[in-house]
């Protein structure tokens, strides 16, 4: 249904009530069921977004970066303010959430163009095009390094590869991961993951080989291997650059999954930020196709059949999480599921599937290649392997850093030319603000944990107000399943802007650190169960900063704002309103 | 020892809150033995004479002067306890929060059934009027509040049992029977 | 199969396997609080008040299995504490104004802020601007006092297997809906069904109403949750 759905948006430029109308007659499916799927993600409208549609980042980084200036000259030059379309229906402003380009923000996706680096200059010349009549992709004029120039690419979009190591970035051979799978025996390749203790890369780090055994185990006639490439976390982009420059080592990656846990189906889950990529993936994977490393009897085994499918997303943060992604991908809201059953047991279309992420599956790719015990030489005790980081923010060279697992938040900082940061957020928003004082602290999952964002705040950055960005994101991003996500996050950050306000005492900020804690411990998955953090690790390591906003010797302060609630109705009377008291 | 003085106000309320404390019959008597009145309809004494123990506010706030009675409150009195469900969430006259104010006082004054002729349409403005606040506020929105008694009216029970902890320092118990939203 | 041995607060007690610790509870008189679940229907973990602490972690006792040997914690202070807050939660998600409610003392949200004795929320109340559907001949769809529960979702299903409501946007602007194109051919059997499984009155049939004086609601007098046990 998403395809269909996505095919109308950008086909007509939204999806009407007749379409939904139609939509549900030709699938045999409630109206309310459609609308409830087109409502759910960000790209799909019910109203017309434009003929051209502006989706301009407004995550943290981007507004570190200039995003207000941007938005201001996207308003001038086109005449509309965000949330609108111009009064000709020719253009639409709406801003989005991270779109995987923190190292080039502020950037915009407009009609599944990216545009990166953007000033008030280029918006300009931007909108006078888009005015013009040009399509999207004439408006961009430089392109970016890498894959990024190929023909089937041609984006603007920079990979910004600083430090490349021994697992992601080192060279890799077309075919070879799929040629030595097919001598091995498919327990033998769960073996050597498991040999190997490489842990999910997506964030949550549970061991890969241990997953694949659950499916491979699990009954049925059919299993799935899912690859999640819905990076979503605000300030991740390293997958994009994956699939821009290694997509042959993740597919391969993917078939060395199929072959050991009985799968002869692939899905890639691609955001739909990254649809300027599908062309030229769908190409590599036609090429695979053609020199017998996907298909039938792949590199000459008989019997080891694996072929991949890209789906679609259409604008879900929460989509990320595995459950939500495969009832995505079959078509429905992405929202979690409940479990058990787990995705290994009851995955895509009810079989047992195991959903791993892009990293992870290229790390699968060289393990086969190199051995488990070659690849567990690197890292912790917890963590082996390298780790692909997307470093962004208030740095001087901020792009992807391969990193040995273990290496210290300061030798990070030093090496993207970050010295005077203040406070660095590890692992996204879900994750753990640090400040100073815990720079000496270790990237891997026995220390600070991160499926890979990495964003530095300097001593300019107001981390507050990076915080409320990032609640805003939750709020916005919770599927509205479970009521301590949907109601909590909201409820934090309304407490939040209180105090930031300056209308917060000592209760507000005791009160507000323990509802973090509820609504950690009742929400449903990952989203919630983590969404307090960028409160919480802030209060914990940054209290002066909340400290400074409070009202002293105060155990309640009011919000109330007399002059403000009389304003509507006085202006209504047509009288002049009196000052409280009088 | 003198006795606790208490105070009580109707704000954006139905004074039914008011008839739930007539509601607990005879033992009216017995408190008046135990507290003493200050400002409140019950006595009619209109300004505080004098800081008072107990304040008990029933409704909402919905304009101006309500803001202004409940400061006063806050000021006058030690406690101070939202009664029934307007003071505590707004109650009915809240349900005009989610819509705009404009439409309010149009509906009101211009477009309503029972307008039976307001031609040229004249909107109240006299500054002695109070001002509409955009919504109604429950108390705790804007002074502190330290205790709440729910339903609508409260049970006579509640009240009465809350009084009698207030003022004997015993514990509150609430059976379930008064404890209620309705 | 056999019977799983499983305790909860310390009681032992039996379960089949396959059940939910939620009907695991009821069966051996111990209540769980429960407000999205409702029998007959699948699980959904949406309100997520029946939390109970298997081995440290939290999990919804409504759509979690029992398991032999599983050491349930469910009544304890900090646990009954989150409770009652998702109970606030709901009520200053909504605008849940009880006073002129029809499902005032037949309603479980109602009925849990009973139970947890609410005197007044924790959390500052959120106003959302909700509507009121009535455009549908059968019922009233009041969205200012949905909780999402997704009864109706789950239970008013059509002989053909289509949703009569569903769930439209996310985040905060979540929202219950009726398809204006099933409702139409709505009996009053399924009205009175889909009002039923409401457990608050954001679905209420037309025409009828305050069938049961007060005084003789279902909660006037007996808490939620007394015809289990403690």
């Amino acid at each position: 249904m998403l395809d269909v759905i996505r095919d109308v948006q950008s086909e007509t430029g939204s999806v009407s009530e007749e379409a939904i109308v139609q939509i549900a007659a030709a699938m045999n499916v409630s109206q309310v069921d459609v609308e409830g799927v087109v409502t759910f993600y960000h790209f799909f409208s019910k109203s017309p977004v434009g003929k051209y549609s502006v989706y301009l980042n407004n995550s943290a980084v981007s507004f570190m970066k200039g995003c207000a200036a941007i938005a201001k000259a996207f308003e001038q030059e086109a005449g509309c303010a965000f949330g609108k379309t111009t009064a000709d229906g020719n253009i639409g402003l709406f801003y989005t959430s991270c779109i995987g380009m923190n190292d080039q923000e502020p950037a915009a996706i407009i009609n599944d163009v990216v545009f990166t680096n953007l000033t008030v200059e280029k918006v300009k010349e931007i909108v006078a095009g888009m005015k013009a009549g040009k399509s999207a992709k004439d408006l961009v004029k430089q392109f970016g390094d890498g894959q990024n120039q190929s023909e089937l690419v041609k984006s603007m979009v920079n990979n910004n590869i600083h430090k490349k190591g021994l697992v992601l970035f080192a060279p890799f051979e077309a075919g070879s991961a799929v040629k030595k799978v097919a001598t091995m025996t498919p327990d033998a390749v769960v073996e050597e993951m498991k040999v190997s203790n490489v842990r999910g890369r997506g964030g949550a780090g549970f061991p890969t080989g241990m997953k694949w055994d659950f499916t491979r185990k699990s009954e049925g006639p059919k299993r799935y291997i899912v690859c999640n490439a819905d990076e979503g976390e605000p300030g991740t982009f390293k997958d994009r650059v994956i699939l821009t420059e290694m997509p042959q080592m993740l597919f391969e990656g993917m078939a060395v999954g199929g072959y050991a846990i009985g799968a002869d189906e692939g899905l890639l889950y691609l955001r739909a930020e990254y649809m300027y990529l599908k062309n030229y993936l769908e190409n590599v994977l036609e090429k695979m196709r053609k020199n017998n490393q996907l298909g039938k009897d792949i590199a000459g085994k008989k019997g080891f059949n694996f072929d991949i499918k890209i789906q679609m997303g259409a604008g879900a943060y929460v989509c990320g999480e595995e459950s939500a992604l495969i009832e995505s991908a079959e078509g429905k809201r992405g929202q979690p599921r409940n479990r058990p059953p787990f995705p290994a047991q009851v995955g895509f279309m009810g079989k047992p599937t195991s959903v791993n992420n892009v990293e992870t599956f290229c790390c699968a790719a060289r393990i086969v290649l190199e051995g488990g015990a070659w690849f567990a030489a690197m890292g912790t005790l917890q963590s082996k392997g390298t780790k692909l980081l997307s470093v962004s923010g208030d740095c001087k060279k901020p792009g992807i850093y391969e990193i040995e697992f273990g290496t210290t938040v300061k030798t990070l900082l030093e090496e993207c030319g970050a010295m005077d940061a203040v406070a660095v957020q590890i692992g996204g928003p879900s994750g753990t603000c640090i400040g100073k004082k815990d720079f000496g602290r270790r990237i891997c999952y026995d220390d600070l944990a991160t499926g890979g964002s990495i964003i530095v705040m300097g001593p300019k950055t107001d981390i507050l107000q990076v915080v409320h960005n990032f609640m805003e994101f939750f709020v916005e991003e919770s599927c509205g399943w479970c009521v301590p996500c949907r109601a909590g996050n909201k409820i934090l950050t309304e407490r939040l802007e209180k105090i930031m306000h300056g209308k917060g005492s000592a209760t507000d900020l005791t009160e507000l650190e323990s509802w973090c804690a509820i609504v950690k411990s009742m929400s449903r998955c990952g989203l919630g169960q983590t969404s307090p953090n960028p409160i919480l690790t802030t209060i914990q390591n940054f209290r002066e900063l909340y400290e400074a906003k409070i009202q002293k010797g105060k155990d309640y302060v009011s919000e109330f704002d007399f002059a403000a609630a009389v304003k509507e109705s006085c202006a209504v009377a047509n009288r002049k309103p009196l000052s409280e008291g009088h | 020892m003198s006795k606790p003085v208490v105070a009580t106000a109707s704000l954006a309320g139905c004074f039914g809150c008011h008839m739930s404390v007539l509601d607990i019959d005879d033992r009216i008597l017995q408190l008046i033995d135990l507290v003493e009145f200050n400002k409140s309809p019950v006595d009619d004494i209109k300004t505080f004479t004098k800081t008072c123990d107990i304040g008990i506010i029933e409704g909402g706030c919905c304009n101006s002067e309500n803001v202004e009675n409940l400061k006063e409150f806050r000021k006058h009195c030690k406690i101070l306890i939202s009664l029934g469900e307007c003071a505590i969430m707004g109650g009915l006259p809240a349900m005009r929060n989610g819509i705009p104010v404009k439409e309010c006082m149009e509906e009101a004054y211009y477009n309503c059934p029972t307008i039976d002729k307001n031609d040229p349409k004249i909107m109240p403005n006299d500054d002695e009027l109070p001002m509409i606040l955009d919504r109604v506020y429950p108390l705790h929105e804007i002074v502190k509040i330290d205790y709440y008694l729910p339903g609508c009216p409260p049970r006579a029970d509640l009240i009465w049992e809350a009084l009698v902890a207030l003022i004997t320092g015993k514990e509150l118990s609430l059976p379930y029977e008064v404890l209620k939203f309705d | 199969m056999a019977d799983i041995t499983l305790t909860i607060d310390g009681k032992t007690c039996k379960a089949k396997p396959g059940q939910s610790i939620v009907d695991a509870a009821k069966e051996n008189g111990i209540y769980i609080p429960v407000l999205c679940n409702y029998e007959g229907l699948k699980p959904a973990g949406t309100c997520r008040i029946c939390t109970v602490r298997v081995g440290g972690r939290f999990m919804a006792a409504c759509t979690t299995p029992v398991g032999e040997g599983m050491i349930v914690e469910s009544g304890t202070p900090d646990i009954e504490d989150m409770r009652k807050a998702i109970v606030e939660m709901l009520f200053v998600e909504g605008n849940h104004m009880c006073p002129c409610c029809e499902k005032s003392g037949n309603c479980e949200l109602q009925a849990l802020g009973y139970r947890y004795q609410m005197l007044v929320p924790r959390f500052p109340y959120l106003w959302p601007a909700s509507q009121v559907d009535a455009s549908t001949p059968k019922i009233f769809l009041d969205k200012n006092r949905c909780v999402q529960c997704l009864r109706c979702v789950r239970g008013a299903v059509t002989p053909d297997g289509k949703h009569v409501f569903g769930l439209l946007n996310r985040g905060d602007r979540t929202a219950i809906a009726i398809d204006h194109a099933l409702a139409s051919k709505m009996t009053d059997e399924m009205a009175q069904k889909a009002m039923d499984s409401c457990p608050v009155g954001a679905i209420l049939r037309k025409e009828v109403g305050y069938v049961v004086p007060i005084g003789m609601r279902k909660f006037d007098s007996k808490p939620i949750g007394s015809d289990i046990g403690q």
